[in-house]
């Protein structure tokens, strides 16, 4: 009988060696500005010849997304042996070679809901970085109550063959539209019924009637956009799922954005400060010390559980609801975690754009956490979820 | 090693969960021998159906009798045991006692395991000397007499210390009172001469004692590991027992929670269910949040301590720490949530809320752990 254990223990020196021989060392740096990541894409550019080749022997490896099956551009690693991989890639601070909001989000749920040729053909691509996706969710008058959306498409017949729909509508917080080739959208489809009227629609972001136009932060950068359709064109075999159920999508959807935001996988966000910060600031007033000592308890217990959510959730064995709970935790997390770095840094980090600071990065990013706990569903929503989902609570 | 339970050990929580909420609960335990004023705090009956149950020597080795499990299992039974409620020595004595004999020589072992495993002994650990869990600072001193030693000082806050057949006590036999060498950890049986008891019964009825050693004589047998070199079993010792002590405080904060939970779907003011009201979901939610995040780190520092990690003792004061936040907050929402009844002594949500602060402060609270985790963490 084989020894799991032993198999795993190999796989784990494989991808050691493997990482030792193809993960160049500029790639084990944190990561600092937008410039350290590769999103991928028809434009995509890379920002060093590490940053090539860190990508292209991931993407060769099926190491981009590891725990997909082959045949879609994956490893087919089993979730033991992702575990290991993502176990080693922490071990030398490893960047991810690509991030993509089609590897987080669409990818899951075309993994459970696509076609046959559908998977086939976008998740290779995704897979590949060759395409970069944007999400188009909310809406000027949809942001919590996401269902009440109002971008509206209907079928046209066409006398010239090809039936497709025509979409018409604005929506908002699209992140990176402005970069993004393609888009991954929740379009009313039937007026009458508020759950089940909505279609989950993919459509490239050059076709005729898509607009887009960046919407300047807090943070003074601009990741968002808000996104006009003036009468779309969308070929039916681009919807997921059946129509009017683009719903059911969008919910297994945002469990993974969910998943994503909390920052699950473990990484700098679930990371201890104080040493650092003492590091940083020489001395540490001793209230400040205790503010980042309870917080390091926090945020130690909480990467704990981001592993057992992680372990449970490839098995089975998490609640439906529990990505919900990570993303209330973590973000509400992540903004204390930025609060105390601000504070451990003095004046030096109020400086907006100096070389010292990598163009403000300190504020900027201390600015940008404030969304984490409004994107992707509020910490009001999340634990309104958690009430009704979990807890079971009468009228939640 | 995935960080839930396996089939194994999620059988042996649905058996202990059956066996605890049936002959461990408040009702026939906690509250039978509160209410008769017994002066061990819980009883020897159930201690004996711990030993039927094999719970007694869950973490003593096959050799010595026992079943040679880990803290993981150890804290299943600690999880259900919060839950109920239910008073008990096994954090004391087969959890911190057992840890310290394990390192022990045959001897020792031989005369003190039997015991254990069978249910018929119990045993205290005498750590603390003042109100606050210092561990670091040792002043009780044992001196070279003859064969043998001499013991001789105070210890506090030592739980079930005059129900005990045996204590193990830490005690400083060379260097001063702050040397993080120089202990020896003395196996001190119950009736030697010059043992002095001032029982007190604390705030959740169990029972303690401040024992005073006035020039206690003692074999050489009595030495549990090296002379001088108590200080590694007796940081092994208090990372087994916060462990267990979290473990125990996230059964105790869930089953305050789910208390409070469950009352929130009876209870009915302004002609609506209070837990209709949002102001209270969310703070239920919240709490269910910190409560899961709590378990998580517990059950990380168990199968850290399992493995043997260097990580398993930051991981035992994350837990700890985490735990008493979370414990703490499923308490006294507990109470606030069910209003005036959450005053009664009727309702046991008081008794949660008792059980918390003992357990916060045994082998050290959130402010005594959290800064441990800033020191071992280099700042």
């Amino acid at each position: 009988m084989p020894d799991a254990t032993s198999d795993l223990e190999v796989f784990r020196q494989e991808t050691r060696d493997w990482l030792e021989d193809n993960c160049p060392e500029d790639m084990r740096k944190p990561v600092k500005t937008e410039d350290d990541i590769y999103w991928g894409g028809r434009n995509a550019t890379f920002k060093s010849d590490a940053q090539k080749a860190w990508f292209e022997a991931c993407r060769d490896k099926g190491y981009t997304v590891p725990a997909w099956p082959e045949k879609y551009g994956g490893a087919g690693l089993s979730p033991a042996q992702a575990k290991v991989l993502r176990q080693e890639m922490s071990r030398i601070n490893a960047r991810p070679p690509l991030s993509s909001f089609g590897i987080w989000m669409l990818g899951p749920a075309l993994l459970q809901f696509g076609t046959e040729e559908q998977k086939l053909h976008y998740l290779n691509q995704i897979a590949r970085g060759e395409i970069r996706w944007c999400q188009g969710y909310s809406e000027p008058g949809s942001g919590s109550d996401l269902v009440s959306l109002q971008t509206f498409g209907e079928e046209v017949s066409d006398p010239e063959g090809g039936d497709h729909w025509v979409v018409n509508g604005q929506k908002v917080w699209t992140s990176y539209a402005d970069k993004a080739d393609w888009i991954f959208c929740l379009v009313r489809t039937d007026k009458e019924d508020k759950y089940r009227g909505i279609t989950f629609m993919l459509f490239d972001m050059e076709s005729k009637g898509v607009s887009t136009k960046p919407i300047l932060l807090i943070s003074g950068n601009s990741p968002f956009c808000e996104t006009f359709f003036d009468d779309v064109k969308v070929p039916k075999d681009q919807f997921v799922g059946e129509i009017n159920r683009g719903w059911d999508v969008a919910k297994y959807l945002l469990g993974h954005e969910r998943e994503m935001i909390s920052g699950a996988g473990g990484g700098a966000r679930t990371a201890a400060i104080g040493a650092a910060m003492k590091r940083h600031a020489g001395e540490l007033d001793p209230c400040l010390r205790v503010e980042l000592a309870m917080f390091d308890v926090d945020a130690l217990a909480y990467s704990a559980m981001g592993e057992k959510f992680l372990d449970e959730i490839k098995v089975g064995k998490a609640h439906p609801a529990q990505p919900n709970m990570m993303k209330y935790a973590g973000t509400e997390l992540n903004k204390r975690r930025h609060e105390l770095m601000m504070a451990a840094g003095g004046s030096r980090s109020l400086e907006w754009d100096s070389e010292e600071t990598d163009g403000g990065q300190p504020s900027r990013n201390w600015l940008r956490t404030k969304a984490n706990s409004i994107e992707g569903g509020t910490s009001e929503v999340m634990l309104n979820v958690i009430s009704k989902r979990i807890l079971e609570l009468p009228g939640a | 090693m995935p960080l839930y339970h396996d089939d194994d050990q999620v059988m042996l929580a649905e058996t202990t969960s059956q066996f605890m909420r049936e002959e461990g609960a408040i009702a026939k335990q906690l509250r039978h021998w509160r209410d008769r004023g017994c002066k061990d705090g819980f009883g020897h009956g159930l201690w004996k159906q711990f030993a039927e149950m094999g719970f007694t020597g869950i973490l003593v080795g096959e050799d010595d009798g026992g079943l040679d499990m880990g803290h993981v299992e150890a804290g299943i039974v600690l999880e259900e045991i919060g839950r109920n409620l239910t008073p008990s020595p096994f954090l004391t004595s087969s959890v911190l006692a057992a840890t310290a004999l394990k390192h022990g020589g045959d001897e020792v072992r031989g005369r003190y395991l039997p015991g254990l495993v069978s249910g018929d002994s119990v045993f205290a650990v005498a750590i603390d000397e003042g109100a606050k869990h210092r561990p670091e600072r040792i002043a009780t001193k044992a001196e070279k007499s003859g064969n043998g030693f001499k013991l001789s000082g105070q210890k506090d806050f030592v739980i079930h210390g005059a129900s005990a057949d045996m204590i193990v006590v830490a005690a400083r036999t060379s260097g001063s009172d702050a040397d993080a060498d120089g202990i020896t950890l003395f196996a001190v049986p119950k009736d030697t001469a010059g043992l002095d008891h001032d029982s007190v019964r604390l705030v959740d009825s169990s029972m303690a004692t401040h024992t005073k050693f006035e020039g206690v004589e003692l074999d050489g047998d009595s030495v549990i590991g090296e002379v001088d070199g108590g200080r590694e079993i007796l940081d092994r010792m208090l990372a087994a027992g916060r462990v267990g002590a979290a473990a125990e405080g996230v059964g105790v904060a869930r089953g305050a929670m789910d208390m409070t939970v469950d009352y929130l779907k009876q209870r009915k003011q302004f002609g609506r269910l209070i837990g209709e009201f949002q102001a209270l979901q969310h703070r239920a939610a919240h709490l269910y949040s910190e409560v899961e995040i709590a378990r998580a780190a517990t059950i990380k520092a168990q199968q850290l301590l399992d493995n043997d990690s260097e990580k398993a003792d930051l991981m035992a004061s994350v837990a700890k720490a985490k735990v008493a936040k979370a414990a703490g907050l499923a308490v006294r929402e507990g109470v606030q949530m069910h209003g005036g009844i959450g005053m009664t002594d009727e309702y046991d949500i008081g008794l949660y809320m008792k059980r918390d602060r003992a357990l916060q402060e045994f082998l050290g609270d959130m402010y005594y752990h959290a800064g441990r985790v800033a020191e071992m963490s280099g700042y």
